[in-house]
């Protein structure tokens, strides 16, 4: 992982950034680097504008001030074309994966590819199906409307459309939000997989704090408007109550206890 | 971005291949008919030199492993050399994924996808008639129920879906019917003005409305208003798993959601085509007291003399059946939704076209059969 914090290794940074509904303030002078290749967690309250914050980042919300830049680019200074090229480097997975109901899986993932290429369809399928198998599903889901597919598949195969261009950069909204514990866990082993083999840099919204032990570098925490960034570590030491409560309350320490249970275990059988 | 390229060189038993530039998704078209057309000459191994790849993607190290696929398929070896760090990596991700990928099933072709498609849409017409079917009697058996305990008719409900589907139509319904009067009598006084007999224009612009004209156009509008609304609003329901809520609540949604629309519409409609005579017959008032130069006193006494009890009840009569056949359609098809935000779309749009085609034939056959018995 990327320790230094070198200029190259910031893939996205926000600087002094507002966002603002009516009278309603929702963050102020936030500011956040995030680093090539590691996967970042973002945790906050309900209402604090996690969502929000991601879809500033991918371009959904206009900002009310603030500079973004991604991949060193001034995300306001780019003509159209740039803009769109730039985003063809950026993926995102929406909560219940948004895949378009009318197309097929293997249809959802060929029609990003279609737009932006000119391939031929019989490679594009053969595309279609790499990806399909490299979100851990079975092939014969291709052919699957996505009213056909399990919560934990529709997942799957919306991670598979967010692959479809290589990006750079994931955008996770809630990944694990409504899995059993077991496919909640195997969806973090196929996040982790897929950020070792393709590079990806993740950026995640959660509230798994089994996610946040096993696949997150570090955890962006929202409060009072701002963010506070830190390896897990780094936070619990933290004075703010919401934070004290969120990473040593009940919950908190079993993830904890679990995960340090866990790495030892690793460590024990590699030795 | 550099072009993805490759080079071939040969030895005498070994073919060397340098690959080079940016083999990634946006890239690869110019490269991909290349591939599969490379002419395969003798020689024993070839050797992928991968050193001046500058970035590959998952798109990419698929093409190259087409490559390789090719040329060991005409029985060579394939050795990559000097691979870089990152392309390592992914070529390495995508082989165990690429041998699981299977091919897609073959399609059918030529007439028998005609043949296929007519079956397929014919046993999907006869299961659609009796779906509809067991719904009627769904329907009945509900309504049964309500009429032994009147206690649990849902008012609110049913005077609602009246306000909805009755009063708020009364402007489109109105101005719709009054043009068609002024259109009927427009027309008809041009064509009976040539035999002299300008002043029947009256008794077709009475027969046409009372019998007719009022009551079809009042259930296509409402058709279109209305019995899009309910698939609409139940099929809303059904993709929210709201329908689902309210069976597990101990809530039948035919005695819910059903009746109260399905009655509101056979209270409402005849008021409405009652209306809608009233205005068609205004409309033809207007119009024939401009070209017939009649005063309005004049034209109700003709009109008198024109327009028969039986024409009106004719008319009236039918009103009750198509907005049983409305909103019966309406509501089945909202329930037909599957848990989908498109299906809802492709349901509304059914159930109107449905409910407009069964009204315009029904009527057809129900003229010919007033026609037989002399009403």
């Amino acid at each position: 992982m990327p320790a230094a914090t070198s200029q190259e290794d910031i893939i996205i940074s926000l600087t002094d950034i507002r966002n603002q509904f009516g009278s309603h303030v929702l963050h102020e002078a936030l500011t956040l680097d995030i680093r090539k290749g590691e996967v970042l967690g973002i945790v906050g309250g309900s209402g604090t504008g996690k969502s929000v914050l991601l879809r500033t980042i991918v371009g959904l919300n206009q900002k009310t001030a603030g500079t973004i830049s991604i991949l060193g680019q001034d995300v306001d200074r780019l003509r159209l074309d740039e803009l769109n090229r730039l985003r063809q480097r950026m993926g995102v997975l929406f909560q219940d994966g948004a895949l378009f109901s009318s197309l097929t899986v293997s249809q959802n993932i060929e029609a990003v590819l279609k737009e932006h290429t000119r391939l031929p369809i019989s490679f594009l399928k053969e595309i279609a199906a790499l990806k399909i198998s490299l979100a851990g599903l079975p092939a014969d889901a291709g052919g699957k409307y996505p009213s056909e597919l399990s919560g934990g598949m529709r997942k799957r195969a919306g991670l598979a459309r967010a692959l479809a261009l290589d990006p750079d950069i994931v955008f996770l909204d809630e990944p694990t939000a409504g899995l059993d514990p077991i496919g909640a866990a195997q969806f973090d082993q196929l996040i982790s997989d897929l950020q070792t083999a393709l590079g990806l840099t993740v950026v995640m919204i959660t509230h798994d704090l089994d996610s946040l032990h096993a696949i997150c570098n570090r955890i962006g925490v929202l409060l009072n408007k701002r963010i506070k960034v830190g390896t897990i570590a780094e936070l619990t030491k933290e004075p703010d109550p919401w934070i004290k409560e969120y990473f040593d309350g009940p919950r908190g320490r079993a993830a904890t206890r679990s995960h340090a249970s866990q790495s030892q275990k690793a460590t024990s059988s590699q030795s | 971005m550099t072009t993805p390229r490759f080079q071939i060189s040969e030895d005498k038993n070994q073919t060397a291949i340098q690959l080079s530039g940016s083999w990634i998704t946006q890239e690869l078209n110019t490269l991909l008919p290349l591939i599969e057309t490379l002419p395969i000459k003798q020689g024993t191994s070839v050797v992928l030199n991968l050193q001046h790849v500058e970035i590959m993607d998952s798109a990419g190290a698929l093409l190259l492993q087409k490559l390789r696929n090719r040329l060991e398929e005409s029985g060579k070896d394939t050795v990559l050399e000097n691979i870089p760090d990152p392309v390592k990596r992914i070529i390495s991700a995508i082989e165990e994924h690429h041998s699981k990928t299977i091919p897609a099933a073959q399609e059918r072709q030529g007439i028998a996808v005609f043949f296929a498609e007519t079956g397929r849409h014919f046993l999907e017409l006869c299961n659609k008639a009796g779906e509809l079917i067991a719904f009627l009697g769904l329907v009945i058996s509900a309504s049964l129920r309500q009429i032994r305990h009147p206690g649990r008719i849902r008012f609110t409900s049913l005077i609602a879906q009246m306000e909805q589907a009755g009063l708020h139509a009364l402007p489109i319904v109105g101005l719709i019917s009054f043009l068609i009067g002024v259109v009927l009598a427009f027309q008809g006084s041009d064509q009976l003005e040539r035999f002299g007999a300008q002043i029947f224009t009256i008794n077709l612009v009475a027969v046409g409305v009372l019998r007719e004209m009022g009551i079809l156009l009042t259930a296509i509008i409402v058709a279109g208003r209305s019995g899009s609304a309910f698939t609409a609003q139940i099929g809303t329901m059904k993709v929210n798993e709201e329908i689902d809520a309210m069976r597990t609540i101990g809530l039948d949604p035919i005695e819910t959601l059903v009746l109260p629309r399905i009655f509101g519409l056979v209270l409402v409609l005849p008021l409405l085509t009652f209306y809608a005579d009233i205005m068609g017959l205004i409309g033809g008032a207007a119009m024939t007291m401009v070209t017939l130069d009649l005063s309005l006193f004049q034209y109700l006494r003709h009109l008198q003399d024109a327009a028969k009890l039986g024409d009106f009840l004719v008319g009236m009569i039918k009103a009750p059946i198509f907005a049983f056949i409305i909103a019966l359609i309406g509501c089945h098809e909202g329930l037909q939704v599957s848990r989908s935000a498109e299906s809802v779309g492709r349901q509304t749009t059914r159930s109107v076209v449905e409910a407009s085609f069964l009204i315009i034939v029904l009527d057809a056959m129900l003229s010919i059969l007033f026609s037989i018995l002399g009403v």
